[in-house]
């Protein structure tokens, strides 16, 4: 059900619980795709704010991953560095239908043509 | 024509009669309660018909459980019997499917071939079971849990005994499981998903969940995924995707339901998820109205009875023309399996917006869970003691402002709403002299003030004299409040030694010990016994549990990726860019022509954009890409190498120098040592790093007294040193002492690595853990016990035996290869699957 606004990337249970996966989008950022222990599933461009890290290598807890260089912790929700730390990095939205993976087609193929 | 109407008349035509004529189609739980609910505004309304497929009155289908535990008969479960529709002058069509809606004609068209036209038509067709399209789906013996026929079914199936195979573990599979346990079957669940019911319960209610199913009996198994059923002419058994077979004579399926929403699509009416209706239940044509679980509103579409009732109310005043209007619902859960108490409502996703409380009583099972976002509860997960949750559901739907009992808010309504507001100290001093304090112990309240003001000025004072928080800790908050009531300004403070983290208040070698004596061996388990004061833990903390397991249970333990740092994952190193860098092991450092071309070859097949020797004696390759790491490791692995664990907590290099063998101040053969010390402790989990060294002669040229263990071979044996680091704070090893025989040297290294295993704090080094425990305690471990010693080596092997495999070669042969690939990638306009 690929529609104009929904992208299918395919089935839940591809994302191990608070694990992570990637989605290179071609000539733009790779997204990380997280799933939390709840089994709500957030998106996020692979980029740690402060250095790039790629965050989908990095452990969720609750909402929130730990970025695997240094540790920041950014939000899955905002995007947002938490603590002491400040930066941000793009959401992208995603929705679960049927036991499916729905990314939004926009935010997604933003800055990409 | 000049006919009298009469005004009673069961209508087959709408024109000319005074009352309109209502039909319904479904006498579920909807459809008949929006009867009751019109017949109570304005009994004469309407002349009312209800269409049902099932053969029978109006029942309770939520209390099918009940019926198929035995608990309850179908007469007790009737909501509305025949007299009910006979005194309303209701006509009950039932055990009649209603197979068409004609809109142009107002008419409805049944299975029997009957043609009843409407003024106003009611869908109400409730949901249809869902049925995962396997092969052998449509077997005799598998059955769904809807209706009384099929909780007949499944009573007559279980009266033969035998092995049902529940699929889905959510609410009505875990019920369908409970009732036919209970009548004698042995019962297998499968859950797709990691954890049970995990729409409503988060990880650690659906852990507790399992655990108590699992010890009542029931199999219960998550992360499986049904390929197919098995059985000629009747279900034999069930084959999941991972090759596992399990026997079956009956097979439930619970995976989910569907709106029922055929009719209404045929029709031409608006359908999405479900039939689409407005606030007051009407559908895209205004003669027609639908209810219960077939509709979506706002969006949503509901599976549970407490929305219907508020669609119902909203329906009659609409139908009686006072419409009021339905905004949709907040809806709650509880599980009906006898002795176990789950409740959940709301939100419990959590966020950085929202806070946790959460509180553990591992003695009592119980797990309580609260989210709180600006000072207004939006969700709760209780299990165990649930009878605050319709306290929690008030809370929730009322938005009340919850600041003012914050505090007490988790320990429910009756201490919410008392005196001991606020303070947690204050709340301690409200108790009797009575309360128990430490269940562990059975220490009073009264006990332990009488300990203080005898003298205990601290926790640990309290601990040596009245044993209170002396053994599993979780009563320490207590304590400490005692100790701050009591003693006031002349208390100390809470004891200076620092939790594990901020999940909890227990110390590393709390936690240690506790996973020891209660034998925890998962992490859910420990967060639950230990009352971690949150869900699932943060990056501090799951990494150390999931070491400490392994350390404490080397053959039962089941590794947790999701708990481990990135590189001991990926069993590479992550690189500033993301890349990689990949180390083979090479045994003390020495290599051969093959392995260096396999390396070389490597590199070049792979565009490895440095190869550089590193200064623990071997090759690193960097800039090797995620997706490329299994077939780097297969192809070094072709050539005889295994992982170096240059990214691992865990043993890293042995260093050698040339030795006897070649060196003119050689004393012993340092490189064959090196390479048989690094064949004994490769692949060994540790509480970080370690290193080792072996050198021929006191020159010491491979640098072994900055090592963890350091080995230096003299003529007249092998002077053993450890608790070296040459990192950031560089410090020399200590002398541990001298042994004869290279079996020795061995031994003794074996036995120190596992002290240090079992007892260092998770990221201590050697260095740190021997200034703190002290080297004289290690020397009365390892050198003045020898009992002691040859027990701790053989812990050691036990555990190399079953944890020392490359890591290289389980990768390259496909595990994980998740963690590897890619879920999927975009091309603009077009997706392309990689699975
Ligand atoms: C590759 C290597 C440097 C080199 O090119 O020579 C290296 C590279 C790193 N070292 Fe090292 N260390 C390397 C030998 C050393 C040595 C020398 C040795 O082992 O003889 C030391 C000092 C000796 C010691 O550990 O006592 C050393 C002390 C450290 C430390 C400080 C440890 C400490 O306890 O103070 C860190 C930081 C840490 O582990 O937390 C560190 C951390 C690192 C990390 C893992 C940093 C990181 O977290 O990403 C580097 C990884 C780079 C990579 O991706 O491979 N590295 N590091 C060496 C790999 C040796 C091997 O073959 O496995
Ligand atoms: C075993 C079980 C346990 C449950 N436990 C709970 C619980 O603890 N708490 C809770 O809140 N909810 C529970 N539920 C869910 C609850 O029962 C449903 O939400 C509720 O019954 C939905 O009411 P409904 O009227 O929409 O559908 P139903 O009650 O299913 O009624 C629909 C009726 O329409 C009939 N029908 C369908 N199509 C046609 C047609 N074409 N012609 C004529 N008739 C038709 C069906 O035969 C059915 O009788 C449970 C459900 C089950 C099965
Ligand atoms: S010394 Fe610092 S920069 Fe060099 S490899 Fe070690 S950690 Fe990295
Ligand atoms: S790049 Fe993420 S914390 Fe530094």
């Amino acid at each position: 059900m690929n529609d104009a606004k929904w992208i299918d990337i395919g089935p839940v249970d591809q994302l191990l619980t608070l694990g992570a996966r990637t989605l290179p989008v071609q000539g733009g950022e790779e997204i990380a795709i997280f799933r939390t222990s709840n089994g709500s599933v957030h998106a996020l461009i692979n980029k740690c704010p402060h250095k790039q890290g790629p965050l989908s290598q990095g452990i969720v807890h609750d909402t929130s991953v730990t970025c695997p260089l240094h540790n920041w912790r950014i939000s899955l929700l905002t995007g947002e560095a938490l603590g002491e730390d400040k930066g941000c990095v793009p959401v992208i939205p995603v929705k679960i239908d049927g036991g499916r993976i729905y990314i939004d087609r926009a935010a997604t193929l933003a800055g990409v043509m | 024509m000049n006919a009298p109407v009469s005004i009673d008349a069961k209508s087959n035509g709408s024109g000319g009669y005074l009352r309109e004529h209502l039909v319904v189609i479904g006498n579920g739980m909807a459809g008949c309660r929006t009867v009751e609910e019109i017949l109570s505004r304005d009994a004469d309304r309407y002349t009312i018909t209800i269409f049902g497929a099932e053969p029978r009155v109006n029942y309770d289908r939520i209390m099918l459980s009940p019926v198929l535990a035995g608990e309850k008969s179908f007469e007790e479960i009737i909501i509305n019997d025949q007299s009910w529709y006979d005194d309303n002058d209701i006509e009950l069509v039932s055990g009649d499917k209603v197979i068409a809606i004609k809109r142009e004609a107002k008419e409805i068209v049944s299975e029997s071939g009957r043609v009843t036209s409407y003024d106003r038509l009611l869908i109400a067709t409730g949901s249809d079971p869902f049925i995962i399209p396997v092969p052998g789906h449509d077997l005799p013996g598998v059955i769904t849990f809807r209706d009384l026929d099929d909780v007949d079914k499944m009573l007559s199936a279980a009266g033969k005994g035998g092995h049902a195979v529940v699929i889905g573990g959510g609410l009505l599979g875990l019920e369908a499981a409970h009732g036919l346990h209970l009548q004698g079957m042995n019962v297998t669940v499968l859950h797709l998903m990691p954890t049970l019911m995990e729409r409503q319960l988060d990880e650690a209610a659906g852990f507790l969940l399992k655990s108590e199913l699992e010890q009542r009996g029931q199999t219960i198994l998550t992360g499986a995924d049904t390929a197919e059923i098995l059985g000629d002419g009747h279900v034999t058994g069930v084959k999941l995707k991972d090759g596992t077979e399990i026997a079956a004579d009956l097979v439930v399926m619970a995976v989910g339901i569907r709106p029922a929403v055929a009719l209404a699509k045929n029709a031409d009416l608006e359908v999405e998820r479900g039939i689409v209706v407005d606030d007051h239940m009407v559908t895209s044509d205004p003669a027609i109205m639908a209810v219960g679980e077939c509709v979506q509103h706002r969006g949503a579409v509901y599976g549970l009875v407490a929305p219907l009732w508020e669609m119902c109310r909203a329906l009659a005043d609409q139908a009686t023309e006072n419409p009021s209007g339905y905004a949709g619902s907040v809806t709650s859960t509880k599980l009906k399996v006898s002795g176990i108490n789950v409740f959940s409502a709301g939100d419990f996703s959590g966020g950085e917006d929202c806070e946790d409380i959460v509180m553990r009583d591992a003695s009592r099972g119980i797990y309580k869970r609260v989210v709180v976002k600006e000072n207004k509860l939006i969700g709760a997960v209780l299990y165990g003691d649930t009878a605050d949750g319709s306290w929690y559901f008030d809370l929730l739907k009322t938005q009340e402002d919850i600041s003012d009992i914050r505090e007490a808010l988790i320990f429910g309504q009756a201490f919410a709403s008392g005196d001991a507001l606020g303070d947690p100290d204050s709340a301690v001093a409200a108790l009797s002299d009575n309360a128990e304090i430490c269940g562990c112990n059975g220490v009073s309240k009264g006990q332990v003030v009488a300990c203080i003001n005898a003298g205990a000025g601290d926790l640990d004072a309290v601990r040596a004299s009245c044993k209170a928080s002396a053994s599993c800790g979780s009563c320490t908050g207590l304590v400490e409040s005692l100790l701050a009531i009591t003693l006031g300004d002349e208390y100390g403070g809470a004891r200076a030694e620092t939790p594990m983290c901020k999940c909890t208040s227990f110390t590393h070698e709390d936690v240690r010990r506790n996973v020891v004596e209660k034998q925890l061996k998962s992490i859910p388990e420990v967060m639950q016994e230990l009352h971690w004061t949150t869900p699932d833990g943060c990056s501090s903390c799951r990494p150390a549990l999931n070491y400490y397991l392994l350390c404490a249970w080397p053959s039962e333990h089941e590794e947790d990726p999701q708990s481990r740092f990135v590189n001991e994952r990926m069993h590479a190193n992550i690189q500033k860019d993301g890349t990689y860098s990949v180390v083979p092991r090479m045994w003390g450092g020495v290599t051969t022509p093959n392995e260096l071309r396999a390396i070389a070859d490597a590199a070049d097949k792979y565009e490895a954009r440095l190869v550089k020797v590193t200064g623990g004696q071997r090759l690193d390759l960097f800039g090797i890409k995620k997706e490329d790491l299994p077939a780097i490791w297969a192809d070094l692995n072709a050539a005889g190498m295994v992982s170096g664990h240059a990214y691992g907590k865990s043993l890293r290099t042995v260093k050698t120098c040339v030795g006897s063998e070649w060196c003119r101040f050689g004393t012993q053969d340092s490189t064959g040592l090196g390479i048989k010390t690094e064949r004994m402790t490769w692949g060994s989990w540790m509480p970080h790093k370690f290193k080792i060294a072996v050198s021929g002669c006191p020159r010491n040229c491979a640098e072994a007294t900055i090592k963890d263990f350091g080995i230096i071979c003299v003529d007249s044996g092998y002077e053993l040193m450890v608790g070296g680091n040459g990192g950031i704070k560089l410090r020399g090893t200590d002398f541990l002492c001298k042994v004869e025989t290279e079996e020795e040297a061995l031994e003794y290294c074996a036995a120190f690595i596992q002290l240090y295993r079992e007892e260092a704090r998770y990221l201590d080094r050697t260095a740190p853990w021997i200034e703190r425990v002290g080297l004289e305690y290690v020397k009365s471990r390892i050198v003045e016990d020898d009992d002691g010693r040859l027990k701790l080596a053989q812990r050691f092997l036990h555990a190399q035996s079953i944890l020392q495999k490359d890591p290289w070669e389980e990768r390259a042969a496909g595990k994980d290869a998740h963690l590897h690939k890619h879920i999927a990638e975009i091309r603009p306009f077009a997706v392309v699957e990689a699975g």
